[in-house]
């Protein structure tokens, strides 16, 4: 099976997805002609043409806009917005009017769409190229949300997105683009929307985590082993709706649990994770649940220093896991 | 124009008017709550305007919407139940008065968020352009929603991409309470168009008879290939902007000053002198108006409410489809 980075299986499955079906298409900056600014549409201009890589303004409401009136024209969109941080102008469109056509017409206007974003830091990109904003999205029942944190998951989950017939907001961790590497199969395959996945058994305590932190986190296992601890690690893969039963049963398992995302910690995502364990999972509990992400400050600083003390990265995922399991 | 078109043009415009009337009525009756915006007054624009469709058309519009919906060819049971938020209403009740949909008849709603429907707009003409197919779409809007970011993005937009959309502006002189001077840079709407080379037009909103004939041509011009066109259409709404509105900010004086000019009362002169059809005949069409709204109040009335597992209905499509 050969191998690929995170980016080459993202545009492998756009590629198959644009063969397979004359009604997906992509629209979004610079995705035609220059193959896109982090180069996961590069050749696919060249291949299927101006009318189905579409060069839009730079003007990201409208990618979506756009984007709504033909998944309800019945077309299959796949929308890029070029950095996560650029996706607010398009928020009304994503929540007051993709996420709510199909209940607001009682089912009978359907929004089969992706809106594809690379989001994340720790790649040097400042304030605005390197936000998290998945909790704004898992908050908003009508959409689902996913993250995937290997190339394989990256093609099949997005072929998976693309089939769906509700929008769907795909979050790309974009310092894995080229950083993470593993398998990826040529042929067809799809990874299913909502399950999420037992990436590594362990029997101590629970890493629940997604995207880049989900590839940290199982470096930090490694590191805990090393220490006689063994940590099962979970990948989320579809934060909404989010597979409330691999949760639970990983926490009934191991009976301590930290949650890890990038993003800023209050109001994130770490928390539905807790309040689901909390309720569910309360008698299973040998230690308080943890949460490990960004601090509370408004965007990621610039400076390289202030970048890495606002990043979490595999040092800090070990120490708090350590702790945790010494509880 | 056939008689019979005459005659169904007319009679859907009193059925607006008629309708509109009777759910003022039953809105201060409490038996429709929230808010309602009423089309008396500009029924003239969207009967002229979606009778130069044709059946490929798609017609979108903001919240102000029963009149379009049922000139767009939905039931006033189905329109009047909704607005009652019944079972039976033509989106289960869950939309309501703002956000009606039919997708059967080519209706794409009813959008209450001021703009935000121009870019899906775009969207579904980018959806004709794709397939290859000649449908028109026609956005309608207000003049508050061209002050607007959405508004500016889509009409560039549809021209770069030369998409297929006549972009209707109704200008009822007021974004709710503000006169299009205090709002606008450019007091003619239309103006606005300039600056994206997009042909525009304006007509006078109480002559139907000008609306379609206007409408027909641009339409068919863009049919036929000119990319997109913006019409601004001149009208005025004889009620507040919504139930809820004291109406503080205009006079009694201009409110007359328009229902002289009433559409209805124009086009039923223009069709007794042009001897198209005789007083009775149109009082015969006002009693059939009449009928069919007290037909669609009694249905709504007597219609059930939602059930309660409707609420977790259909969030995400539904298994099946």
């Amino acid at each position: 099976m050969p191998e690929k980075t995170m980016v080459e299986a993202i545009r492998d499955a756009m590629d198959e997805e644009l063969e397979r079906d004359e009604n997906v298409f992509i629209v979004g900056e610079d995705v035609g002609q220059r193959g896109g600014v982090f180069r996961a549409t590069v050749g696919l201009f060249d291949k299927y043409g101006a009318d189905r890589v579409i060069d839009s303004p730079l003007a990201e409401l409208s990618i979506v806009g756009v984007g709504i009136g033909a998944a309800l024209y019945g077309m299959k969109p796949i929308c890029e917005i070029q950095f996560a941080d650029f996706i607010y102008p398009a928020f009304n469109q994503i929540i007051s009017e993709a996420a709510k056509m199909t209940y607001r017409s009682n089912g009978t206007w359907t929004v089969p769409m992706v809106i594809r974003a690379p989001y994340g830091g720790g790649i040097g990109g400042g304030l605005y190229h390197s936000q998290s904003v998945e909790a704004f999205f898992a908050h908003i029942p009508g959409l689902k949300v996913v993250i995937p944190s290997s190339p394989y998951d990256a093609k099949g989950l997005l072929k998976s997105a693309v089939r769906d017939p509700n929008p769907v907001i795909y979050l790309e961790p974009k310092k894995g683009y080229r950083l993470i590497k593993g398998e990826v199969p040529d042929e067809d395959y799809v990874v299913p929307i909502g399950p999420a996945r037992v990436s590594r058994s362990g029997e101590d305590l629970t890493i629940f985590a997604y995207g880049m932190m989900h590839y940290y986190a199982l470096q930090a296992a490694e590191q805990l082993e090393q220490e006689g601890y063994s940590a099962e690690v979970v990948d989320l893969r579809t934060i909404y709706p989010v597979d409330q039963k691999t949760i639970l049963d990983s926490v009934k398992k191991t009976g301590k649990a930290l949650i890890v995302h990038e993003d800023n910690l209050t109001g994130g995502y770490g928390g539905e994770i807790a309040a689901i364990i909390a309720e569910h999972g309360f008698h299973d509990l040998d230690a308080p649940v943890r949460r490990l992400a960004g601090p509370d400050v408004p965007a990621v600083p610039f400076s390289h220093p202030m970048q890495e003390w606002f990043m979490v990265n595999p040092e800090k995922i070990f120490k708090s896991a350590l702790e945790l399991a010494r509880y | 124009m056939e008689k019979s078109e005459h005659l169904d043009l007319y009679q859907q415009m009193v059925v607006i008017r008629i309708l509109e009337g009777r759910s003022a009525e039953l809105y201060q009756q409490g038996k429709i709550g929230g808010f309602l915006h009423l089309y008396i007054g500009q029924e003239a624009v969207s009967t002229g305007l979606i009778s130069a469709r044709k059946p490929q058309d798609r017609v979108i519009t903001a919240y102000r919407d029963h009149g379009v919906a049922i000139n767009c060819g939905i039931s006033a049971k189905e329109v009047m139940a909704e607005l009652l938020g019944k079972a039976t209403g033509v989106s289960g009740g869950k939309g309501g008065s703002m956000h009606l949909a039919d997708v059967n008849n080519n209706f794409w709603g009813g959008h209450a968020i001021v703009g935000s429907h121009l870019p899906i707009a775009a969207g579904l003409a980018l959806g004709d352009v794709y397939q290859k197919q000649d449908g028109v779409t026609i956005c309608m809007f207000g003049d508050g929603a061209t002050n607007i970011g959405y508004f500016h993005e889509a009409l560039n937009l549809s021209k770069v991409w030369k998409l297929p959309v006549l972009w209707v502006c109704e200008n009822n002189q007021y974004g709710m309470g503000t006169t299009v001077e205090r709002a606008s840079a450019v007091s003619e709407i239309r103006q606005k168009a300039d600056g994206y080379a997009m042909k525009n037009d304006n007509v006078d909103g109480m002559d139907i008879m000008k609306v379609r004939e206007k409408a027909l041509e641009m339409i068919e011009e863009i049919r036929s290939g000119s990319g997109p066109q913006f019409l601004e259409i001149n009208t005025y709404r004889f009620r507040g902007h919504s139930m809820g509105d004291p109406e503080r900010y205009r006079q009694q004086e201009e409110i007359r000053k328009w229902q002289e000019n009433d559409p209805i009362g124009i086009y039923r002169r223009y069709l007794v002198e042009e001897k198209i059809a005789s007083e009775e005949e149109l009082n015969g069409e006002d009693k059939k108006a009449n009928e069919i709204v007290e037909d669609a109040v009694h249905f709504a009335e007597s219609s059930p409410e939602p059930a309660a597992e409707e609420l977790f209905k259909n969030i995400y499509v539904e298994e099946g489809r």
